[in-house]
Order: C-alpha cells, then structure tokens, then sequence
C-alpha cells in the first residue's frame, strides 16, 4: 500500500482547521504523536495558538488488564479549558477510545464550550460512536494492520505499516 | 538468590517493602511517574480514575496524621475508596491478632493495604500473608524502612538539584531510631550520590552505620561543610531524657540546624525534614521558615509519589 506523507497531511489539516478557528480557540495534542501533529499545525497557523498536550494514560479504560504505561509524561495544559473551543489533534483514530479517555481528561481541566477532533489518519475500525470532524487521509486496514507515525531526528513525521 | 518479594516475575512492583533492593532504574520511573501526579494535583479536577473501585486500607497501628492523610489523598485522588483504621484503638486492644485483622479487611475485599506498625518487617509479614491479588505498601515499620518517605525526599532533591552524581548530602540527627534515615540512605547510595554523610552524636548512630556506605561525622560544622543537600530528621522525645542525650538545649546546641551553621552548606544548599518537626531541638525557626528550606514541598510532592507508588501497584 502506497502511504500518503504526513508532513502534506498535516499541511492540510491545518488549513482544514483554519476556518473553524474562533477567538478562544485552543489545541490540544494527543502524547505522543497527536503532540507532534498538533505543534506542526500550530506553526503553521502563526505559531500563536495556545497549546497543550494529554497524555491519557491516566484514564485509559484498560489500566486493569495492562497496568501503568511505564513511561507517562505530565500532560501540559496552561491555559483555561474552561469555555475554551478546543481542537483535539491525534495521529492515528481507530477504536476511539483514546479520545474517549482524552475528552474525560479535558473535562478534568474544566468545561470546554466545545470539542471538535481532528487526526492525520482514520484508519476505521471503532469501537465507540466517535467520529472525527477533520481528516488528513482514510485508509482501509484489518486488524492485523498497524500505522505508526514517528518523527526522525530531522523532526519531519513518517508513516510506516506493519503487520502483526 | 531469593527473589526480591516486592517484585513480580517480570520486575514490576507488586508490593513497596523498603527502598533496599530497587534498582535506580526503578526508583527514576517512580519519580518520572510521580513527575506526572503532580501536574494532576495543579488542576481544576485533582482526580484521574485510575484506582476507581478499588479499596484501599490504611492500616495504623501506630499514631500518624501527615503519612496517612497524604496517603488517603493520593488514594482518593486516584480514585479509590479508603479506610482508615485506627487499629491501636480497635481490634488489637481486644486481643485480635494482625493476620486475623487483615483476613478480615480482605474478607471485605481490600485491593490494598498501607501498613504503619511499631515492629520493624510488620508490612513484610502482612505482604506475605496476603492474597496474590492485594497489594501491601510500607508506610512505616519500626526502626526498619519509611520507603514512601524515601522516595519523596528523592523526588525532593531531583526536582530542586537534577543530578544525583554530583551531590553532597549530609543526613543529620537520630540516625539510629530513624526508619526515614535509613531509607533515605539506600536511596541515595541507589541513585549514585557519590558522597552520602550521616551527622550524629556517637550515641545515636547505629553500629557499623559505615557499612551502608556513608561517611560519619559527629561535628556537625565539619560534616555540613559544602553539603548540596541537609536532610533533617526527628529527634523523637522519648530519646530525651536517659543515655541517649543529656538534653534538648544541649543538643539544639550541638547539633541543631541554624542559620549560623547552614552557612557551612553551599549557598544554595536546600533543607529538608520529614516532620512533625521539633522547633529549636532539631531545627531553628529561622531555618525551618528560611528560603532554603524545602519543608512543605517535600509535603505536597509526597502525595504525587504515593499516587505513583499505588496505581503501579495495582498495576502489577
């Protein structure tokens, strides 16, 4: 399967954002990926967005099976969520359940006046009712399939494919 | 060699016994993990629903206020339900034994146990006791281990001074009735403090203190000398009148920490104490509420590390 680049996708979400920005706008990126996206598309809107990132790995919904990401990183929001439009960024939407755990961690944060959603990659495959309001690139994949966006040294984004 | 009980086959950490034994690597991943509580803490929402349905018991079998309310905190801040069990006042007085306590508390479906007893290796017995699926973290047994207080002050002194492998730090006070002290030792020798100085009067030092790797000073102006870190410890009232000590005011005068003898530590040398702290018997007021004492973060960054320590637990 031929990948689309990231880096024109992610070109084209921020211009895909940049009519719906209000004047309490705010984005908010997904660790890790999403936080990478999200900081691209910052810049590339004027670099004056305010800009945070979730790390959700306290409220994922499979902490009992799998326990503690051994790696968690402080999420990092310093503006008010409160009445805040946020923009949530994500890399890769699939079964929805990290924006599940990402709208409950905002929530934590206060109560924002609105959520949209915006990924690089809808790969399908939910398992909730979430859809997202702007999108880089669909792609049709099984199950055995898994996109990973990662950033090289150079910080340009890469998409890769594997099978399991 | 037997394997470590605090930890699962594949290294997690199931129970939190005592800081012997952890590796550095370890430790650093508790602290990062805590790293993250604490930005939880600055929040609207101080909550994250990690622990939701598990209950926690703190089991107190000797007087506490700040462990066990930092404890039911960072208990309720993950989400649990707690109990607190003033257990001195309830079963034990009435003959019950501590097994047959904890049986009991697990019969009422515990996921986990915070432990603070007077015998040293009580939290052990319990964790070897307990159903595989409970966890048992040490908030204090004995002379032995405070490892929660370990870890805090290891947070402590990363946030305020980043790297262990340069640090100079002087433990001073009643090394040998002190379960904090020791912890705090296997902690810092863990992390690579390459020069760890216990300061205490000969009849508070524990024989063959040395063996933990530590250098001993009975002055306290020699041992304070160019010190990056000064970390007090409670000089409990009971060890006042006997052999141990001629007085208050005469150890106040020896070995408390005043500004005057501060000024041998390196100028931003910091100051910490695990408390409840003893106003001019261990420490001046001018120090305690002085700019380089770091008192009270040391409390506020304690709920974060046992927020930490739980939800790994639980996650084991």
């Amino acid at each position: 399967m031929k990948l689309p680049d990231p880096e024109q996708l992610t070109q084209q979400l921020a211009l895909a954002i940049k009519p719906r920005l209000r004047a309490n706008t705010v984005l908010v990126g997904i660790h890790t990926g999403g936080a990478w996206i999200a900081e691209k598309v910052q810049q590339q809107l004027g670099g004056k967005l305010p800009l945070g990132t979730l790390d959700i790995s306290f409220y994922r919904d499979d902490f009992s099976r799998i326990g503690l990401h051994p790696q968690v990183t402080p999420s990092a929001i310093s503006f008010e969520v409160e009445d805040a439009h946020v923009i949530l960024i994500d890399d890769v939407l699939h079964t929805g359940r990290t924006i599940r755990a990402a709208m409950n961690e905002l929530y934590d944060y206060g109560r924002p006046a609105s959520i949209e959603l915006a990924v690089l990659i809808d790969r399908g495959g939910r398992e909730l009712p979430i859809a997202a309001d702007m999108v880089g690139a669909r792609l049709d994949l099984t199950e055995n399939q898994n996109i990973q966006v990662t950033l090289d040294p150079n910080n340009k984004l890469t998409l890769s494919l594997h099978e399991r | 060699m037997t394997p470590n009980p605090q930890l699962t086959d594949t290294g997690a950490l199931r129970h939190l016994l005592t800081i012997e034994g952890l590796s550095a690597k370890l430790i650093h991943s508790i602290l990062d993990t805590a790293e993250s509580f604490v930005s939880v803490g600055e929040r609207e929402v101080k909550k994250v629903p990690l622990l939701r349905g598990k209950s926690i018991f703190n089991l107190f079998f000797e007087a506490s206020t700040r462990t066990r309310t930092t404890f039911e905190i960072a208990a309720k801040r993950l989400s649990a339900d707690v109990v607190n069990l003033n257990v001195s006042a309830s079963s034990q007085s009435k003959g019950e034994t501590l097994l047959d306590t904890v049986d009991n508390l697990s019969a009422m479906g515990a996921d986990m146990f915070v432990v603070r007893h007077a015998q040293s290796g009580a939290a052990h017995f319990i964790a070897r006791h307990v159903a595989p699926h409970i966890h048992v973290v040490n908030a204090g047994d004995g002379r032995h281990a405070h490892p929660t207080q370990g870890l805090l002050d290891m947070f402590t002194i990363r946030r305020f001074k980043k790297d262990f492998t340069q640090l100079r730090v002087a433990v001073v006070g009643d090394v040998m009735h002190s379960r904090v002290a020791r912890s705090e030792i296997h902690a810092l020798t863990t992390l690579g403090v390459p020069e760890v100085r216990v300061i205490a009067p000969r009849t508070l030092l524990p024989k063959g203190v040395e063996s933990l790797g530590v250098h001993v000073f009975n002055d306290m102006q020699a041992g304070l000398k160019d010190v990056d870190v000064v970390m007090m410890l409670r000089l409990q009232n009971e060890r006042m009148s006997g052999t141990f000590l001629p007085s208050a005011q005469e150890y106040f005068k020896y070995y408390g920490l005043t500004a005057d003898k501060l000024k041998l530590a390196k100028p931003d040398a910091i100051v910490m104490h695990p408390g409840p702290m003893n106003r001019g018997v261990e420490i001046d007021s001018s120090v305690a509420d002085g700019g380089q004492a770091v008192i009270l973060p040391q409390v506020t960054f304690g709920i974060a590390v046992r927020m930490a320590v739980m939800s790994m637990l639980a996650g084991a």
